[in-house]
């Protein structure tokens, strides 16, 4: 039982966890299943910005989204420490050949550790996939005002036309960049 | 209670209580456990999904959707009520003809170059990937530039 637990999850059993996110928030509080925004509330929070999208943000009222934020980063640690959570997952074999060619080694954790640990992270590459990837998520979520979360899994479950085109938008973007600008990036 | 905890732009508003900080962060907890068990937060699936060399990434955001959409529809049908006796009737955020794709499609580069999205980026810190923190102070840079740029923006 505990070896259920600790080995991989499939799909079809993550997908519906992450899907009952949307019913517990609203029951929780009536709340709709968003995680980008806290981004602007830690600047609202703890930054001297003058921008109107700064100052008109209501801190307290987003409280309980920086909370949550708070409990994904403990989840995860939960999840690595006690549940098995950092195995490497079992990516096709044309995956795996696609990475070799990237010189990204076949996974042994989670994460490769050519771009997501000490000292792998001190290279151009990886410095170009944190640097400019973060910026772009942060600039890009909130112009399009949400996230994977919000957007694809929220808007989406509640039928909404806007949460619709901005999840085309993610999915063309994302395409676009891993099938022609990842590979450049991975050859410096 | 935090009501002396921080400074009040908005008075009327009420803080979080005890109760209520718990019950969002078991949510967090549970949403963070997810995150990392689904492997979603991994660069790998990420890559190998747009590149659709697996079903893993689209089998997960689609029975979420799924999942979330009959759930709002029972909840609804049932006039269900928060626990703060709310009842539950959730909206959508508004159309905005150039946000939406523009700011989706500039959300999709990072979301490619990185291998992380919102979520994830809290959920690898906590994974102990420690350079996400590079990642996540970039996103806030983004999030920064975005709030100044906004009135310049169309939307």
């Amino acid at each position: 039982m505990w070896e259920a637990i600790t080995g991989p999850w499939p799909w079809w059993v993550t997908g519906p966890l992450l899907g009952l996110m949307v019913p517990i928030l609203l029951l929780l509080g009536n709340k709709n299943f968003g995680i980008s925004s806290t981004l602007r509330h830690v600047c609202a929070a703890v930054l001297p910005v003058k921008a109107e999208y700064f100052t008109s943000d209501n801190v307290r009222a987003n409280m309980w989204n920086l909370v949550l934020a708070l409990g994904v980063i403990v989840g995860a640690t939960i999840a690595v420490l006690f549940l098995g959570g950092d195995r490497a997952p079992e990516v096709t074999p044309a995956a795996q050949e696609l990475f070799a060619t990237w010189n990204i080694a076949a996974p042994v954790r989670l994460q490769p550790s050519e771009i997501y640990l000490w000292p792998g992270a001190v290279s151009l590459r990886s410095l170009i996939s944190l640097v400019v990837g973060g910026f772009l998520v942060g600039f890009g979520t909130r112009y399009a005002g949400g996230c994977t979360s919000g957007h694809a899994i929220m808007g989406l479950s509640l039928l909404n036309f806007g949460s619709l085109v901005a999840t085309v938008g993610f999915f063309a973007g994302g395409v676009l960049v891993s099938q022609f600008i990842v590979p450049l990036v991975m050859a410096l | 209670m935090s009501d002396s905890a921080t400074a009040t732009r908005k008075p009327q508003v009420e803080g979080l209580s005890f109760g209520g900080f718990l019950k969002y962060l078991f949510a967090g907890i549970y949403f963070g456990i997810v995150l990392v068990k689904a492997e979603v937060i991994s660069w790998f699936r990420i890559q190998e999904m747009f590149h659709f060399m697996s079903f893993h990434m689209y089998g997960i955001i689609g029975l979420a959707v799924v999942v979330g959409a009959i759930s709002i529809q029972l909840l609804k049908m049932a006039k269900a009520k928060s626990v703060e006796g709310v009842e539950i009737n959730p909206i959508g955020k508004p159309f905005n003809k150039i946000g939406n794709p523009v700011g989706g499609l500039i959300f999709g580069f990072g979301w490619a170059l990185t291998g992380a999205c919102p979520g994830p980026l809290y959920a690898n810190l906590g994974a102990g990937y420690w350079p996400i923190l590079i990642g996540i102070l970039s996103a806030i840079l983004g999030v920064l530039t975005y709030g100044y740029l906004k009135p310049r923006l169309p939307h």
